[in-house]
């Protein structure tokens, strides 16, 4: 789309520009060739040698097992906190749209959660599940079962999962709901007249009707758990134990600003370039054609 | 409601309920353990009814105390900090954008496309993937423990660039013509007529951008070293030192609480307009 009507300038559209050009010249596209550059050089710690070595870095990396574990890390991660952050606030959304009085009071109890920062949300669960002196540690106990997310890999991995939807889900829920008023009443009517239960009302009419934005809150929420959950996991586990929470992006600042393997770290922002890149073409391919508001 | 069913609305209230409390039992259990002695924390089950200790755990972590195995710097000035990066996160983001949207919808001038993609393009670059060299290049313009250098690299937003750029092209035409004719330059109706009419979509954008600058972590953590740059919601994560029991838990939850309160309250005062903003910054 195009404005009939326009100024006539020659240097004023480029001093509007220019703030935004400056920032993401100097701080978007520079770094980012950097990191391109740096991903096929080796590199002393002091930064006094770089030598060009191709696709070397790339080689170590895919031949390093931490790193194919981190990427399975990530994958388990991310389908966990999809999964479980799209079913849970897709429930509730749906109860919630039932719900004639009080339906205000629901939606504002259930959206806060999203101005939780993440890292303040890694404190939060860290607290409730230490082991020793943490509240839920101690009511698993008194049934038999005993948590150390210290020890245990699973644990670990439990906790970040569940402090991630916790904070995702009023996110998921904000869109289901718009979704969920977005579908004909006399669509629904039609079908209880006919005789469709509820039950059968939502498989066969409301859930096919909601799967442009299910599909949109699946990347969405895969995109949250790959870059968004640095603070959670970094704020909780720290990658640990061992590296069974280290997920890519906890791998490339471990491995870059702690490690100082900046060679590494490099090929590894480029292939996190790549994902980012794949699931932003995959959310516009297919999202923008479907999903109607 | 399509037919009424006393069973299913009792189990809808039901869920609803129980989906509340969950979501509502961390904070709960946060604010419990901000009005405790530690002492009275690390006694497993911890107490589930509030203590006596409120006002004198938020004083001590205002100013900053020297018990605990972490550290002990005044939150008081975390939130200052914190604060002051949000707004100018928030505000700056909505200003360059403000102004490449009106660029890029009301000018014609080379590489106008060129620009739009690029800033589109951004969107593909999240701090995440460019961590290293985007860290060299702050600290070579000395920017580290700097104001500047917690706000200024996040400013760039394609999100809100694309989001004016649409409402400017829904802007009927004629007001434009309607302002020449009048003899207003363009800086004059971008100030008069555009602005104005794009109140909505700034409020909304205000409260993302807000939330967004105020839960900034990772970037924080790279570029500052001196507790006096801490944003809260960093200085939170260096009180946890210690094992489980070494550590303040009572001023760690205290500064928890206070470091939710400010974005919290922004989504529930400015409800209506974080709504709006969700959507569309993601359509």
């Amino acid at each position: 789309m195009e404005k009939r009507v326009r100024f006539r300038s020659t240097w004023l559209p480029w001093a509007l520009l220019a703030p935004q050009l400056v920032i993401i010249g100097v701080f978007f596209f520079w770094p980012a060739a950097q990191a391109l550059l740096q991903s096929v050089q080796i590199q002393d710690a002091f930064g006094a040698t770089r030598e060009f070595v191709g696709l070397e870095n790339f080689r170590n990396l895919f031949a390093d097992e931490t790193y194919v574990g981190s990427f399975k890390t990530t994958a388990v991660f991310s389908i966990l906190v999809a999964a479980f952050g799209i079913s849970i606030a897709l429930m509730l959304a749906v109860f919630a749209d039932r719900v004639l009085r009080g339906a205000t009071i629901y939606k504002t109890l259930l959206v806060w959660p999203y101005a939780v920062a993440p890292a303040v949300a890694g404190v939060l669960w860290l607290f409730m599940f230490a082991p020793s002196i943490g509240i839920i540690p101690y009511l698993l106990r008194s049934i038999g079962y005993e948590w150390n997310h210290l020890l245990n890999g699973d644990q670990a991995m439990g906790l970040i999962v569940m402090a991630a939807v916790w904070k995702q889900i009023s996110y998921n829920f904000l869109f289901f709901l718009a979704g969920l008023q977005g579908i004909p009443k006399s669509l629904i009517e039609a079908a209880a007249i006919d005789g469709a239960g509820p039950w059968r009302r939502f498989w066969t009419i409301v859930f096919p009707l909601l799967s442009p934005v299910t599909f949109f809150l699946l990347v969405i929420n895969i995109v949250y758990a790959f870059f968004e959950t640095f603070a959670i996991i970094d704020a909780s586990t720290q990658g640990g134990p061992g590296k069974d929470t280290a997920i890519l992006v906890y791998k490339v600042y471990y491995d870059g600003f702690k490690g100082l393997d900046l060679g590494s770290s490099a090929a590894q922002s480029v292939v996190l370039m790549v994902i980012v890149i794949a699931l932003t073409v995959v959310q516009f391919r297919y999202v923008e054609k479907k999903v109607q508001y | 409601m399509v037919e009424r069913r006393p069973a299913l609305t009792v189990l809808t209230h039901l869920v609803l309920i129980i989906g509340v409390l969950i979501v509502a039992f961390p904070v709960y259990v946060t604010l419990v353990a901000s009005t405790h002695t530690a002492q009275a924390i690390v006694q497993a089950p911890m107490p589930m009814i509030p203590g006596d200790q409120m006002l004198q755990n938020y004083a001590a972590v205002l100013v900053g105390s020297d018990a605990g195995a972490g550290s002990a710097a005044p939150v008081g000035r975390m939130m200052f900090v914190s604060l002051v990066s949000a707004l100018t996160i928030a505000l700056g983001k909505i200003a360059i954008s403000l102004l490449s949207a009106f660029a890029i919808v009301y000018f014609r001038f080379p590489f106008r496309n060129f620009f739009f993609w690029a800033i589109f393009v951004t969107l593909m670059l999240p701090v995440e993937v460019r961590i290293g060299p985007t860290y060299e290049v702050v600290a070579n313009l000395g920017m580290l423990n700097s104001y500047a250098g917690l706000t200024i690299p996040l400013i760039a937003s394609a999100t809100a660039t694309f989001l004016f750029r649409q409402f400017f092209l829904t802007v009927p035409d004629e007001l434009a013509e309607a302002a020449r004719i009048d003899g207003a330059g363009p800086l004059r109706f971008f100030w008069d007529v555009l602005l104005p009419l794009s109140r909505t979509s700034i409020a909304a954008l205000f409260v993302i951008q807000f939330i967004y600058g105020w839960n900034q972590y990772l970037w924080p953590l790279l570029v500052t070293t001196q507790e006096d740059m801490y944003p809260v919601v960093m200085g939170i994560k260096r009180m946890i030192a210690g094992g489980d029991a070494a550590n303040d838990w009572n001023l760690i939850m205290a500064t928890a609480i206070l470091a939710m309160l400010p974005p919290a309250i922004v989504v529930l005062v400015m409800q209506r307009w974080f709504v709006k903003g969700l959507v569309e910054t993601e359509k």
